[in-house]
């Protein structure tokens, strides 16, 4: 007699190979995978034309857990080579879900350029306040006051505030949830899945081993509590004003535009000087 | 369980509650505790067993309580638990 494995429903859009996953307990990178196939499995998504691309990090380890076309790109790199993906075949659906350490820090250039031109990628940003992966050096979002290996007196840079960042670069779509608002989330990435230009959802994410034992939340569950006590829904609300602070974090969707995409006018401009040309 | 209403709803008959059919995964689960913190009705609690990575999973304290909403499917970090309705012809 064979014996019957119990089967997730969301199973198949995960490589059994590579699963259970690496993250520690409570990580809040499988709240953000688990929301994503859910969003996917909503949506019945055509998995062909569907391509997850990653950089470094605790995150980027998404590129090989899902099971569609993905990349796990160098450190920085993911929103370069989406570019390069969707501009070669603009029928495919390009997500980048990286870590703010990976889109911010060393990809920060590539994030606000891709966000000026307005290509059609979608950008998941898990925010998780420092480098998790390496030992949790703090990076750009580490809150200020913050202890990390790298500040054992506290973080005194100024940190970024990711969703007031996308807003002024020119995403047309902008959202920030916590691992907590999953239901939010979700129908966040649904719509992100079904836009056409660049855009952008930031995910503020527990990272209870490195980050949160540091500051005086030793479990998961303890950073959860924190999320659920400090946001604050407020939709449409100025992105400037939505900073994380340890008593705040302003959640909710912040923008909401149509603009011409970069691989739309690229192909108009291809066609007008083919036809100058007589071609 | 019988509900009281103020009124008796005109479909009360017709109307079957759906049943809810817990499933966990004890093998994946990591012990968070997310489920057993986030359930609206409670219906978890940590069980003294342990499974195959040292801790200890969910167990169910009343599955009759459950009312579908899904929540510990979504907030599940390691796709360790899923709720499905009952399919059940008539009675159980």
């Amino acid at each position: 007699m064979t014996e019957v494995v119990e089967q997730h429903p969301f199973a198949k859009y995960l490589r059994e190979a590579m699963m259970p996953h690496i993250w520690c307990t409570g990580c809040g990178n499988g709240i953000i995978l688990n929301a994503f196939v859910h969003a996917l499995d909503e949506l019945q998504i055509d998995l062909d034309k569907l391509v997850v691309v990653s950089g470094i990090g605790c995150i980027g380890r998404t590129a090989g857990y899902t099971n569609v076309d993905s990349f796990h790109t160098t450190h920085g790199r993911p929103i370069a080579f989406a570019t390069g993906v969707k501009l070669a075949n603009p029928e495919l659906e390009v997500v980048v879900i990286s870590g703010d350490g990976d889109l911010f820090a060393i990809g920060g250039n590539h994030f606000i350029h891709a966000a000026r031109r307005n290509i059609g990628i979608k950008v998941i940003c898990a925010n998780n306040f420092n480098y998790g992966m390496t030992g949790g050096q703090f990076g750009p979002t580490t809150p200020l006051k913050a202890s990390t290996p790298t500040t054992p007196y506290g973080n005194i840079e100024h940190p970024f505030n990711l969703v007031h960042l996308a807003a002024a670069s020119g995403a047309t779509y902008v959202a920030r949830w916590t691992t907590l608002h999953v239901r939010m989330l979700t129908a966040s990435i649904k719509k992100l899945l079904q836009r056409k230009g660049f855009s952008f959802i930031e995910v503020v994410s527990q990272c209870p081993e490195i980050f949160g034992r540091r500051n005086k939340m030793r479990t998961a569950l303890e950073m959860m509590e924190w999320f659920k006590k400090a946001a604050v829904i407020a939709n449409f609300s100025d992105p400037a004003k939505a900073e994380i602070t340890p008593e705040k974090i302003v959640v909710g969707e912040f923008l909401d535009l149509e603009k011409p995409t970069f691989e739309e006018l690229l192909r108009e401009k291809m066609n007008e000087i083919s036809k100058e040309n007589g071609e | 369980m019988s509900v009281k209403f103020w009124r008796t709803p005109l479909d009360s008959e017709k109307v079957v509650k759906p049943k809810a059919e817990i499933h966990i995964i004890k093998d994946q689960c990591k012990g968070c505790g997310y489920c057993i913190q986030y359930c609206p009705k409670k219906v978890f609690e940590e069980s003294e067993e342990i499974n195959a990575r040292g801790v200890h999973p969910p167990k169910i304290v009343d599955e009759k309580k459950c009312i579908i909403c899904s929540f510990c499917t979504a907030i599940c970090p390691d796709f360790a638990i899923y709720v499905k309705e009952k399919q059940c012809k008539d009675g159980c």
